[in-house]
């Protein structure tokens, strides 16, 4: 059958399924032919092959990178997505972390063929309790949320050794991210709202009425999800210190502050640091991520196992023997190892100085963008405010005299090749967008942004027809997501 | 502005009641809710002869944006649900006090009926929740 | 300034356009006590050249030892095509597909890949991954709580022989909502059935089973999934997707079927690494999948009826259930499964059936090889898949340190797990090791455990 696409694009064309090429049979050459195995009994055997694409090599390579050509990624399009952090990732953490020593080293080889690895994620410990301000770390939680849980369970670790049995409520402003409550539920906890005021900071009124002898911590992250620095951080820890909670930070926001100031100079007790954001490790699509967790002092003895420690130069894992109080291991080995090593390497290449850079070049092309963006007209959700490394502006005035929404934006920028900002995050600001441009981004990039932007705003009054069926040059129109819930089609079938 | 028909009592949870004539409540979404999820995808219901109590999450309604608890506001027993949701969820966004009711309890207490808002109240609350 | 591309000129614009004099003045905000001097703690940068010398060192000091270690990673060989096109910049580089437009490629791939999940284990509708097979296992116990209408019950019955950590890191995600995980003995190697009957009138939400298990060894999974059913339990089977190329697939446990399959993806063309990134998989049958945690892609059309993909379900993620099991799940291990889709695509059921043949045959091999010294035997008599259990005369750990200083990894020491095995360890033969390899194990392990070794191992 003649290999037909839908659309003769040239790089934009459609690409079918894997299962739809044509089959060849035939054994494979990449390992050696083995035998036919016996012996095993008949019951335990399948009785047909799994259905499983069979082709040739060049096949599939020359589909998965078709497909590859069909993504927006950082290497080819600016992505100013507010709380996501889209830096460029360098080449070099990739390559250095595939050394095929590091690569094919199995998690439980013992110590003497352990020590450049367990080095460098020792260093990489020292290096994010620095840049955090604490005293303790594990590198082990697989992405934010499993930092968030670990976080959550250590606190709770904490009451529960004191004897403080009463403490089941978490308080969470009602700007944050969606997994924060999700956490507290799944540790067995009740959550709290309070409110955020007009000018973004934390309603202290409210926190105070709602801590108390059941309060086990609060949720935060600083700079907000607003995208402005909480001003009264030190009221808020002390508030919540004195009623005999912990604070957990929630390290989304860190690129804001490196080297500036830190969690644990804020008052926090812990922290989950998205490695995949603040430290450059790839996105890969959805992942692998990291949430290395850093403790001060009172939850140290919590930590997930394990962790790595140093004696006399030798490095090895610590164990439940050297961590009573441990909150226990979170994954069956010791975490995305591949992940931390990308971390540590970009850690190494920007130095003391270099990350203290990135949050002075991410805030100064935040606020550069905002500037821009309200001189060109566009409203900013917090004028008054210096941005962090984002800020939102909202186009509700826009929607209402046009119909466009923040949603039309985010489509219509893809045909002016930028990913959209966040949209619709934080709730409380309606048709917002949360912008991010990271520090690696130039001038150039951002002024072209906003005449982008300008010229969606443009359209939306002159032509908001045409906005409405954006995106028009990508690979697919705006989608059907009811159907694609309502009859959902998860699986290919002949 | 949503519709509220005269005949029914409401919860703060934006659940409607109808009292039927053998006893048995019937429960469904408000015109607000509904507004508020956007098109149904799929709703979860309880199943017959279910027992549940006052301020039980019993049956889910879900959208593409959003997944939300329904709550049983009485006490009793499940005793019908509507067979049309699972092909056509979309009904409780066309008809939310008609063709897309969700399910029936048998009450084991009367009195829980007596805390509820009638239409006026509910009216008040929405307005309530606009500022 | 690696990674920062602005010139002086461009300083100096910026901070014209805002307003202020200088960078510092944009951290007006933050309360001058918060302020640090900088990080004294952390080292001046190294140049791109320094670093790789510096990691080319650190590889050279853990070196290539002759891996014999399976227990849950293992060393299989990973062709070249398949992370030459995952770590193309357009798949690594790339975010969550959340605006679908821009992420056909990301999200194609992963339909595929859930179609070959659900090819591989015989069940109806697999998610896009978790984060590793423990936490997959402990988010299949959550599901089984949540997902299970016959039975109220929070307690889950986890045979001895499931992976030890596995076991455990479930234990630390769900204990805090008041689950429990109630352990079956074993014998032989396998979980007793014998000891079900025992159960009496306990109900459980779900029974668990690992194929293989933990010892290697193949558990009785259809007399397992007919008891789970016939006491409205869900059945959970744990199994190692590589060995699904030549053994039963899940959906095809008993006489119903399995409802929920998961483990750990590593085997498909996903390096050691020092046990991550590895990826978690789940698969389940139709009628549960919106109790299923985790992201899900789907196909749909666009506007002008053309085909697409989107993640679709994803009102269940996040949705705080107060009397059910909740997750907190929202990421997926994206890059790691685009390597597992090439490396299904590559090897497709011939070359997975090759490689699970070469297993087998190899770790045959070894278990023939070693059990024919004086002071080794097999500990079990159930037939077994990749992975064997052996008996030494004496304790396992200073066999493994010598072993070691041979430049071999002789496996894992089940005494800690298994004391009541007795000096028992976990061996594993992969294709990748070589019929010389195999040999110098044996060789050297023989000459330890004869009387010269006796004197050296101490």
């Amino acid at each position: 059958m003649a290999e037909q696409n839908e659309l003769k694009d040239g790089l934009q064309a459609v690409e079918p399924l894997i299962f739809e090429r044509h089959a060849r049979h035939g054994s494979r050459n990449f390992t050696p032919e083995a035998a036919p195995a016996g012996e095993i009994p008949e019951e335990f055997l399948r009785g047909e092959e799994p259905a499983l694409p069979s082709v040739s090599e060049l096949q599939v390579v020359r589909h998965y990178t078709r497909l590859s050509q069909l993504n927006f990624s950082i290497d080819t399009h600016f992505y100013p997505l507010g709380s996501c952090t889209m830096k460029y990732n360098p080449k070099a953490c990739n390559t250095l972390a595939m050394l095929p020593e590091l690569l094919g080293r199995h998690p439980l080889a013992p110590g003497e063929f352990s020590q450049g690895t367990l080095k460098c994620l020792f260093e990489l410990q020292e290096m994010l309790q620095e840049a955090t301000g604490l005293v303790g770390s594990s590198l082990t939680p697989m992405a934010g949320a499993q930092g968030e849980l670990a976080g959550v369970a250590m606190i709770q670790a904490y009451h529960k050794a004191r004897n403080d049995l009463e403490r089941d409520e978490i308080i969470v402003p009602d700007a944050a991210h969606g997994t924060n409550p999700a956490t507290a539920t799944m540790c067995g906890c009740k959550v709290v709202e309070i409110p955020t005021m007009s000018d973004g900071d934390l309603d202290l009124d409210a926190l105070k009425a709602a801590v108390g002898p059941k309060t086990a911590g609060i949720m935060l992250t600083n700079p907000s999800t607003l995208g402005v620095f909480e001003r009264q951080i030190k009221e808020i820890a002390a508030i919540v210190h004195d009623a005999g909670g912990l604070l957990y930070y929630d390290g989304a926001n860190l690129n804001a502050i490196l080297g500036r100031t830190s969690p644990g100079a804020m008052g926090f007790d812990v922290v989950h640091v998205n490695l995949h954001k603040t430290f450059s490790t790839p996105h890969g699509g959805g992942g692998p991520g990291s949430g290395a967790v850093a403790v001060g002092e009172r939850l140290r003895a919590h930590l997930p196992i394990p962790y790595i420690v140093e004696e006399d130069g030798n490095y090895r894992w610590a164990v439940e023997d050297d961590c009573p109080g441990t909150i226990g291991r979170l994954s069956a080995f010791m975490g995305n190892i591949g992940v931390l090593i990308r971390a540590y390497v970009y850690m190494r290449m920007l130095g003391a100085d270099g990350m203290r850079r990135v949050a002075d070049y991410a805030v100064l092309n935040a606020n550069y963008l905002m500037a821009t963006l309200n001189e060109a007209g566009f409203d900013i959700a917090f004028p008054e405010r210096r941005a962090s490394h984002e800020f939102i502006i909202s186009v509700k005035k826009i929607t209402r005299e046009t119909g466009i929404t923040a949603m039309d934006f985010a489509k219509a920028l893809l045909d002016y090749g930028y990913h959209a900002p966040t949209t619709y995050f934080p709730l409380l600001i309606p048709e917002c967008l949360l912008i991010e441009p990271t520090e690696t981004e130039a001038m150039q990039t951002l002024d072209g942004f906003v005449a982008a932007m300008v010229s969606i705003r443009d359209k939306a009054y002159s032509d908001p027809e045409a906005l409405k069926a954006a995106p028009v040059t990508m690979p697919v129109r705006r989608l059907d997501d009811v159907r694609a819930a309502k009859r959902p089609d998860l699986v290919w079938k002949a | 502005m949503s519709e509220i028909p005269e005949d029914l009592k409401y919860t703060q949870d934006h659940e409607w009641l109808r009292i039927e004539e053998d006893g048995s409540v019937t429960v469904g979404i408000t015109d607000h809710a509904q507004e508020a999820l956007g098109e149904l995808v799929f709703v979860e219901l309880p199943d017959d002869g279910q027992n549940c109590n006052k301020g039980d999450a019993i049956a889910v309604v879900e959208s593409v944006k959003a997944a939300s608890d329904v709550y049983s506001p009485i006490t009793g027993t499940v005793s019908d649900t509507n067979p049309d949701l699972a092909d056509e969820p979309e009904k409780v966004n066309s008809s939310p006090y008609e063709g897309g009711w969700l399910f029936r309890v048998a009450p084991e207490n009367e009195d829980e009926l007596e805390g509820l808002m009638d239409t006026v109240a509910y009216e008040e609350f929405l307005a309530g929740l606009e500022d | 300034m690696p990674f920062i591309p602005h010139t002086r000129d461009d300083l100096s614009a910026m901070l014209g356009r805002i307003g202020v004099n200088d960078v510092d003045d944009l951290f007006d905000e933050i309360p001058a006590e918060l302020m640090m001097p900088g990080l004294p703690g952390v080292p001046s940068a190294l140049s791109e050249a320094e670093i790789s010398s510096l990691m080319h060192e650190r590889a050279d000091t853990d070196g290539r030892p002759v891996c014999f270690i399976g227990a849950g990673a293992y060393d299989h060989y990973v062709p070249a095509a398949v992370w030459e096109v995952t770590t193309r910049g357009e798949f690594y580089s790339a975010y969550t597909p959340y605006q679908a437009e821009a992420s056909q490629g990301t999200l194609q791939v992963i339909y595929e890949y859930q179609t070959m999940m659900a090819a591989l284990t015989g069940l109806d509708v697999s998610n896009a991954s978790l984060y590793d097979g423990a936490t997959a296992f402990a988010e299949a116990c959550l599901m089984a709580v949540r997902a299970n209408r016959k039975s109220k019950s929070r307690k889950i019955l986890v045979p001895r022989s499931v992976h030890p950590y596995y076991r455990e890191v479930a234990f630390n995600i769900i204990s805090g909502q008041d689950i429990e995980l109630v352990d079956l003995p074993v014998e032989n190697g396998v979980a007793d059935i014998k000891a079900l009957e025992q159960l009496g009138d306990e109900s459980f939400a779900a029974v668990v089973m690992q194929q293989p298990n933990f010892f290697g060894s193949l558990e009785q999974v259809d007399a397992l999934t007919d008891w789970a059913h016939e006491h409205g339990a869900l059945a959970i089977a744990i199994a190692n997707p590589m060995s699904l190329a030549l053994l039963k697939a899940p959906g095809d446990y008993g006489s119903e079927g399995a409802d929920i399959a998961c483990g750990d993806g590593q085997p498909l063309g996903v390096p050691m690494s020092s046990g991550g990134p590895f990826f978690g998989y789940m698969v389940c049958r139709e009628a549960i999948v919106r109790q299923m945690p985790g992201r899900i892609v789907g196909r749909t059309v666009d506007i002008d009826g053309r085909p697409g993909f989107t993640l679709t379900l994803q009102a269940r993620e996040q949705h705080i259930r107060r009397s059910r099991a909740t997750s907190n799940i929202c990421t997926n291990q994206g890059l790691v499964v685009t390597a597992a889709t090439i490396y299904m695509s590559l090897m497709g059921a011939t070359g997975l059936r090759q490689v699970a043949s070469s297993c087998l045959n190899n770790t045959r091999t070894l278990v023939a090889g070693l059990t024919a010294i004086d002071g080794v035997e097999a500990a079990f008599t159930s037939p077994g898949f990749h992975e064997a259990v052996v008996l030494l005369d004496r304790p396992v750990a200073p066999v493994l340190e010598a072993l070691a200083a041979e430049n071999v990894l002789g496996g894992f020491d089940l005494s800690t797990y298994y004391p009541e095995l007795g000096n028992a360890l976990l061996v594993c033969a992969t294709e990748n090791r070589t019929a010389a390899q195999i040999d110098n194990y044996v060789a050297t392990l023989s000459a330890l455990l004869s009387e010269e070794g006796v004197r050296n191992c101490g």
